[in-house]
């Protein structure tokens, strides 16, 4: 083999590892860090994820729902019309938390059925519903036809 | 009537880019001067109409001109003049005149400063401007058919629904214009390159071209990043300033995509390597700047930036996206076989640095795309919602970042062509020093343990010294350092930048402190070395908005040091509520406080951080911009000098 072909041999095969090693990298990452999506009513029909798994729900404030005491710790209860959950979050709620109105949630499932969140994130304006919570309202039939889904 | 005339002026824009995009490529083909100059002068025409139109848009939203969906639907009278502006582009519509706007800006750019006599230079800038043109036209029938910003409602709304809250923000005004003089200024490059596999020449000239374009979209980028980084900082009131949201990931992949054109462009230009892969790299950049924006204006993200729209928009901007990928493409396959190799180079050498810097910079592309593209393939094959957060990124991009920063103060002390990897180790002795002791020291304080802020604190300072030894290096002492050229001295900018964003991102990493308390009028916490008091809240009026405002008075050992005031802001008009958080800041270190919202018995959700070194990854930010204005500054000033000498020599010549 010339040098010139070598070169161009080890030029390749640095390439393939580095490509190789960085797609296996993500692929172990993602299968480490992706976070599902659950609606309250996936949550009553599909297997609970497990205690320890971080994943999110979806789905509209139940109106009358809230609680605020005097600490820091709210309470809500997160709908989809079919099913609900109650949520627990400790910490300043996003702007746009609203009774009525269409949130996520990220955190994990307690021993006692609650969930309690880690991160709540609400929608970034009015015309705004996440299209996770569309979806879960569509799935159980509560989702308001007229509404404007995903352009939002 | 304004609208009309504005619709009119992209009307006759798309006019002048067919004459320039046929103009380009025939009298490119042809070898004919005049055509070349038809085309050169119809660019700067487009630019023209488009600026007419931009402009007029613009006049719509200060005169609040409802007549205008566009205006009626993102205005309001009650709004500060400024963010009337700004809410030009704070719209789907208005945005993509603003694209169009700078679009035109480079492609006039380019017809100003390409050469214009005989000579294959000259055919090489007109291709450059017949892909501008396509480029220009894509977007002018896109805005045309899916996206008129000047379309007429009847009857006028006496009031417009005004702006996103979140959006009226000094910012934000300055975030868009930049990221886009970025995200289109690679186009220039992609321009360049396509008209170089037209040509079937990958030698430097089109590099030459195409430089001063790719390091403006670099520098526009790295202030737009930035930007809109520190955006999100001090309003989202979550303390952070990178969240790994689809929409950052959509700039960020441009910018390491250019990063890493900018960095084999200077190999290609100065002893010819990476040919082929430089043509590629121009290519993809703007490839990527195409990808962000179909992600963020498609709407298939859940973000700010998803402005209401409709499906025709994504499928037509996918359409633009996927010619603008496979065309050059397949050009590229097809003239592979005439291009001539990359120049061979050794081990060690300036260019092996280079190659492992392209190397991580695209694989870490890859994988942010990866990430940001998973959920939306996994939804729209299976129908499984989910998300890939931050610790995916963490856990991929950060050690290729921690790689590259090892390599990156090897790169410009070794020697082009043939180095001398012991010799350059031998240079970064004190250097490497440095960075280890600082590694150590950070690791004996920090408590909690931080891997990632005792590795951004090691390398940060290796970072930092490694640019001093270089100059020092090059200057051979150190009174002659400021006589060492500008190109020096942007390279240890830039490379230095970084460190100084490194040590940002080690002081947040390691000694964040955080607070989150219910607190009653008269009432204190304590958070890092500063003690908060509630004074009061009290009900403002805003010229467009009421808000919760809170009287927080800081004390660090005892003494009163400031009184800061966070609202909790809501606008009427928009049913919109937002957070101001307060930031005390001593450059050292962040004071950060969020109002929260009220409780029973009187009492307020108070959240306090303190970031230390926050402020120091926003200004390794606008160092690395620094030392992009630099590399622009002297390659225009070659370029006057050699003009005027040029001029001069003509003039003597014509004596004689």
């Amino acid at each position: 083999m010339n040098p010139k072909k070598q070169r161009r041999l080890a030029f390749a095969i640095t390439l393939v590892l580095a490509g190789g090693g960085a797609a296996g990298l993500a692929i172990y990452a993602l299968g480490q860090n992706t976070q599902f999506f659950r609606s309250p009513t996936d949550l009553v029909e599909q297997p609970v994820p497990p205690p320890d798994r971080v994943f999110r729900i979806g789905g509209l404030v139940q109106t009358g729902s809230v609680k605020r005491d005097a600490g820091l710790e709210v309470r809500f209860v997160v709908t989809d019309g079919k099913n609900s959950v109650p949520v627990t979050y400790s910490g300043v709620l996003p702007d746009l938390f609203r009774e009525g109105q269409g949130v996520v949630a990220l955190g994990k499932r307690s021993t006692d059925g609650t969930f309690a969140a880690s991160e709540v994130l609400a929608k970034h304006d009015e015309k705004y519903m996440p299209p996770e919570v569309v979806d879960a309202l569509k799935r159980s039939g509560h989702w308001k036809e007229g509404e404007t889904p995903g352009s939002l | 009537m304004t609208g009309e005339l504005g619709q009119l002026a992209l009307c006759l824009a798309l006019a002048l880019s067919l004459v320039q995009a046929l103009a380009g490529f025939i009298g490119a083909h042809e070898g004919n001067l005049r055509i070349m100059a038809m085309s050169r002068g119809a660019a700067l025409g487009s630019f023209v109409f488009v600026a007419l139109a931009f402009f007029t848009l613009m006049y719509a939203y200060i005169t609040s001109d409802f007549s205008v969906l566009a205006v009626a639907e993102n205005s309001h009278t009650a709004k500060p003049l400024i963010y009337k502006i700004s809410g030009v582009w704070g719209n789907h519509e208005g945005s993509m005149v603003l694209w169009l706007l700078i679009l035109g800006a480079y492609s006039a750019a380019i017809a100003m400063t390409q050469p214009v006599g005989e000579g294959e230079n000259t055919k090489l800038g007109a291709r450059a401007l017949g892909v501008q043109a396509l480029i220009a036209i894509a977007f002018l029938v896109f805005v045309l058919l899916t996206s008129d910003p000047f379309l007429r409602f009847y009857p006028p709304p006496f009031e417009g629904n005004g702006l996103n809250p979140l959006l009226q923000d000094p910012g934000l005004a300055f975030h868009p214009p930049m990221l886009y003089l970025g995200y289109v200024g690679l186009s220039a490059a992609f321009s360049f390159a396509a008209a170089a596999l037209l040509d079937s020449r990958n030698d430097a000239a089109w590099v030459r071209a195409a430089r001063p374009f790719a390091l403006t979209a670099w520098t526009a980028l790295t202030l737009g990043i930035a930007a809109g980084s520190w955006w999100a900082y001090y309003t989202l009131g979550w303390g952070g300033f990178w969240f790994w949201d689809p929409v950052e990931n959509a700039s960020l992949m441009p910018w390491l995509i250019a990063t890493a054109l900018i960095h084999s462009m200077m190999a290609t230009e100065r002893t010819g390597a990476f040919k082929s892969w430089t043509l590629l790299l121009a290519i993809t950049a703007f490839s990527f700047s195409l990808i962000g924006t179909f992600l963020v204006r498609s709407g298939v993200l859940n973000s700010v930036h998803a402005f209401a729209n409709d499906p025709r928009r994504g499928l037509f901007i996918l359409l633009i996206l996927f010619v603008a990928i496979t065309a050059p493409l397949a050009l590229f396959a097809w003239k592979a076989p005439k291009l001539s190799p990359g120049a061979p180079f050794d081990v060690a050498s300036r260019e092996t640095g280079i190659l492992i810097n392209n190397l991580l910079l695209t694989a870490s592309a890859a994988i942010v795309l990866t990430g940001t593209l998973y959920p939306l393939v996994l939804d729209a094959a299976e129908g499984i919602k989910i998300s890939v957060g931050p610790p995916y990124y963490s856990a991929t991009v950060i050690p290729l970042m921690a790689i590259l920063a090892v390599a990156m103060p090897f790169g410009p002390i070794m020697l082009w062509r043939r180095g001398n990897l012991r010799a350059a180790l031998y240079s970064l002795r004190f250097a490497g020093a440095a960075a280890l002791v600082v590694l150590l020291a950070v690791l004996a304080i920090a408590r909690p343990y931080s891997t990632l802020g005792v590795m951004a604190g090691g390398l940060g300072t290796w970072l930092i010294a490694g640019s001093i030894t270089d100059l020092a290096r090059r200057a051979g002492s150190w009174r002659r350092v400021r006589h060492l050229g500008a190109a020096a001295f942007s390279v240890a900018l830039a490379h230095a930048g970084l460190g100084v964003t490194a040590f940002g991102v080690a002081g947040t990493a390691i000694w964040k402190s955080e607070g989150i308390e219910v607190l009653s009028p008269g009432k204190s916490m304590a958070i890092a070395n500063y003690q908060l008091r509630l004074d009061s809240t009290e009900r403002v009026q805003g010229p467009n908005y009421v808000a919760d405002r809170a009287s927080i008075t800081v004390f660090s050992g005892g003494k009163q040091i400031t009184v800061i005031h966070p609202e909790k802001r809501e606008y009427p008009v928009e049913q919109m509520a937002t957070s101001n958080s307060s930031i005390r800041t001593t450059v050292i270190s962040d004071l950060y406080v969020v109002l929260g919202d009220p409780r029973d018995g009187g009492g307020w959700v108070v959240r306090a951080y303190v970031n230390p070194l926050a402020p120091f990854i926003w200004i390794g930010a606008l160092i690395m911009a620094m030392a992009g204005f630099i590399a622009i500054g002297a390659r225009i000033a070659v370029r006057i000098r050699s003009a005027r000498s040029q001029t001069a020599a003509g003039l003597t010549e014509a004596a004689e």
